[in-house]
């Protein structure tokens, strides 16, 4: 399972012209704006759009490998549900499901060397960063071949390889730290980026409006980006945010901001380029993302607070399905090739799980082995059931 | 050796620093332009500009969590928060990020950066501006807490916090910024992690730490003059880790324990320390382990109230002598005895 990026090497932008850009203009134009994601980020990060341009063919194979690389998400977290149900995951074990759309075309615009923060429903991204879908499967089953070895479970990926830096549990923790992972590259003079996804929720917390405004002061090179589901777990988002147009809130830090529709990859992804660009350039961007999440919450939510009618117009909004329909109707794919595709995938992901449940538990000996990076005296190595001191006196 | 301030140690420090280390970087509230509310960063932003002495908004969650992400990707900040009291706007970026990155991942980021900020009560600051709330800090694995009492001491552990690649917190206080002492002119880290015995003696170990230890030290002295004790005395240094053989091997010496503490006594850094003693010296105890910490309320602001509620030297210097007498130690006001 593979994603295409473009590659490290293509020309680089340089920075300081952008970054001469008036806040103040690139704000009053995002307000103008409902939905197009473009005239904002032209106004900051003036860059050309190779992907309107490409050749039909390309633009057929960009669709096909979104398209494999969605249902392979959709079965993939299809798969993490089942093993949690079966008890091979514990904790909290959100998915991606409804998302899939999105997680690519984010993941799409983003350079191999970019960094991605983003929260705990993270299992797409990681797969769609390139990460060893095996070590993804492991570290839900909290193994020791697991992208963090077992220590941080569905909510806590992390791969400083692919610059996956962290999915984190705690809402709106990641923002700050993004954050200033962008102004370390701005502090060397890098034109790495950083993308930084949350969900709708997370926008009406401190840490989103202090993270915004430091980007916004210092320029840095990061693109928020909200994930809009229209529900927090089972609270909509017309009860949560005085704003339920979360790009709109760009303009109070005078950031230019855009909205685009999740259910499509190619809209997210153009959408997210021009985003990333114009962190490029120096210029901060809020990208908010509508999905639909097509499950509850966590998998053991129910979602009884979909009313039926809810429930049956979701459906509608299947992302994976949609583009299914689309290949076929534009003759880019039959159904027989699309099952075929579905057979494999399916018979991957089935050798994933065996691959997580074969991997073996940590090491009970390894406990104590990530409490300090620098070594220090007087740590503690004490195990619940021994005194503070051993039989020598010892402190332990 | 130079003879200087606990905040000129803090300053060249930082300063010496900047100049080893470019990845070394300070963010804060009004530390540049306004050169810090305490002085400490006084200068380093016409030295050093913009990009490595950084005004921040006034957003500790914010500046806090963007310092943590800087140092992922191998900065080293060195975070000013104008008192410790407004740690607790960003305790979760302390405790539930800086804290856990590294284990939380099975060790594949660090986290080298420092979070400078000074407690301390009697400043008559009232009750959200005089908390001694260390031990939030100390609770807490992943983290390193340290509290230097001695100018001397203040530059050796901030250069250790500075080159370690954790999280540390670092401790300093309002009343201890003008106390001048000697600093030696080389760069020598302490050793983060221990405690410092800074009086020996064999009739009772006194324990502290910050301001507390400064205190200790000073009392212990003055009764060795006019009462003939021989104190030990114990400077903790390192509040996580807490380096309880230290403690300990004190203890087996004079059989009994008084902790000094500017924090509330229950459940305090004093607790921990008690309760150590009770662990690691229980055969050797002749007294049960005394307390002396402040009162149990929200600082007051009124003089009288404030100076009830925070420990004296006097507080301090009873309960040695009640100490003392419950293990039937005589007191000597004409030579020292045993």
């Amino acid at each position: 399972m593979t994603t295409k990026k473009p590659t490290a090497g293509t020309a680089r932008k340089a920075a300081a012209p952008a970054r001469a850009v008036k806040a103040s203009a690139a704000g009053k134009t995002a307000a103008k704006k409902t939905v197009a994601a473009k005239a904002p980020a032209k106004k900051a990060a003036p860059a050309k759009a190779p992907a309107k341009k490409a050749a039909p063919t390309k633009a057929k194979a960009q669709l096909l490998d979104f398209y494999r690389e969605m249902l392979f998400i959709r079965r993939f977290e299809e798969r993490a549900a089942r093993a949690y149900t079966q008890a091979f995951i514990g904790g909290y074990c959100h998915l991606n499901l409804g998302e899939e759309a999105a997680v690519v075309g984010l993941m799409d615009a983003l350079r191999p060397t970019d960094y991605l923060f983003t929260n705990y429903r993270e299992h797409g991204y990681a797969i769609a960063r390139n990460i060893d879908p095996n070590r993804i499967m492991a570290e839900l089953y909290g193994r020791a071949d697991g992208v963090s070895k077992g220590w941080g479970g569905s909510m806590h990926m992390f791969d400083m390889d692919h610059r996956l830096l962290g999915g984190y549990g705690i809402v709106g923790g990641q923002l700050p730290l993004a954050t200033g992972a962008a102004l370390a590259i701005d502090y060397r003079g890098g034109d790495d980026v950083v993308m930084c996804t949350m969900g709708e929720g997370t926008t009406n917390i401190g840490a989103f409006h202090e993270s915004l405004n430091i980007a916004e002061l210092w320029k840095l090179p990061v693109v928020f980006v909200v994930i809009n589901n229209f529900l927090g777990m089972g609270t909509k988002v017309e009860k949560s945010s005085a704003e339920p147009e979360i790009y709109r809130r760009g303009a109070a830090y005078r950031m230019p901001a855009a909205r685009v529709d999740g259910a499509d990859p190619v809209a997210v992804a153009e959408a997210a380029r021009i985003a990333v660009e114009s962190a490029r350039a120096g210029q901060p961007y809020l990208l908010e993302v509508t999905c639909h999440r097509l499950r509850g919450h966590s998998v053991v939510d129910p979602a009884k607070y979909r009313t039926p009618e809810e429930v049956e117009e979701l459906k509608l909004h299947d992302p994976v399905h949609n583009l299914a329909a689309q290949l076929v109707a534009q003759g880019l794919a039959d159904e027989a090739t699309l099952a075929h595709l579905d057979e494999q995938i399916l018979a991957r992901v089935e050798e994933i799980a065996a691959f997580a449940e074969a991997s073996p538990h940590p090491d009970v000996a390894t406990l104590f082995d990530y409490t300090y990076a620098t070594p220090v005296p007087n740590d503690s190595r004490r195990l619940p059931g021994q005194p503070l001191f051993d039989e020598n006196g010892n402190a332990q | 050796m130079t003879l200087m301030s606990y905040r000129q140690a803090l300053h060249d420090t930082l300063r010496s620093e900047m100049l080893r280390d470019e990845n070394v970087m300070l963010m804060g509230e009004e530390i540049g332009v306004f050169e810090g509310s305490y002085k400490i960063t006084a200068g380093l932003l016409a030295e050093f500009g913009e990009k490595r002495v950084r005004d921040t908004p006034i957003a500790e969650e914010g500046f806090t969590g963007a310092a943590i992400g800087a140092a992922m990707l191998g900065l080293r900040p060195v975070v000013e928060l104008m008192t410790i009291n407004f740690s607790l706007i960003a305790i979760d970026q302390i405790v539930n990020h800086a804290a856990k990155i590294y284990g939380m991942f099975g060790g594949q980021a660090k986290v080298p950066m420092v979070i400078r900020t000074p407690g301390g009560g009697g400043q008559q600051l009232g009750a959200t501006h005089s908390q001694n709330i260390e031990l939030y800090y100390a609770f807490v694995p992943g983290l390193k807490v340290v509290a230097p009492s001695t100018p001397a001491d203040a530059k050796a552990l901030l250069l250790a916090a500075i080159r370690d690649d954790d999280p540390v917190l670092f401790l300093e206080n309002l009343a201890l910024y003008n106390t001048k002492g000697e600093v030696p002119d080389h760069d020598e880290p302490a050793i983060i992690g221990k405690a410092k015995v800074t009086r020996e003696g064999h009739h009772l170990t006194l324990i502290g730490y910050s301001r507390m230890a400064y205190v200790a030290k000073k009392i212990a002295d003055q009764l060795a003059d006019t009462d003939h004790l021989d104190i030990e005395v114990i400077d903790l240094c390192s509040l996580r880790p807490l380096d309880r053989e230290t403690i300990i091997e004190s203890v087996k010496k004079t059989s009994c324990a008084v902790v000094v503490e500017d924090d509330w006594l229950t459940y305090g850094i004093g607790a921990e320390v008690a309760a150590t003693i009770s662990d690691g010296a229980f055969d050797y105890l002749d007294a049960p382990v005394r307390r002396v910490a402040m009162a149990e309320v929200p600082m007051p602001y009124a003089k009288s109230l404030e100076t009830a509620a925070l420990p004296s030297e006097d507080d301090i210097i009873q309960a040695i002598y009640q100490t003392l007498d419950a293990i039937g130690h005589r007191r000597s006001k004409t030579g020292p005895h045993d």
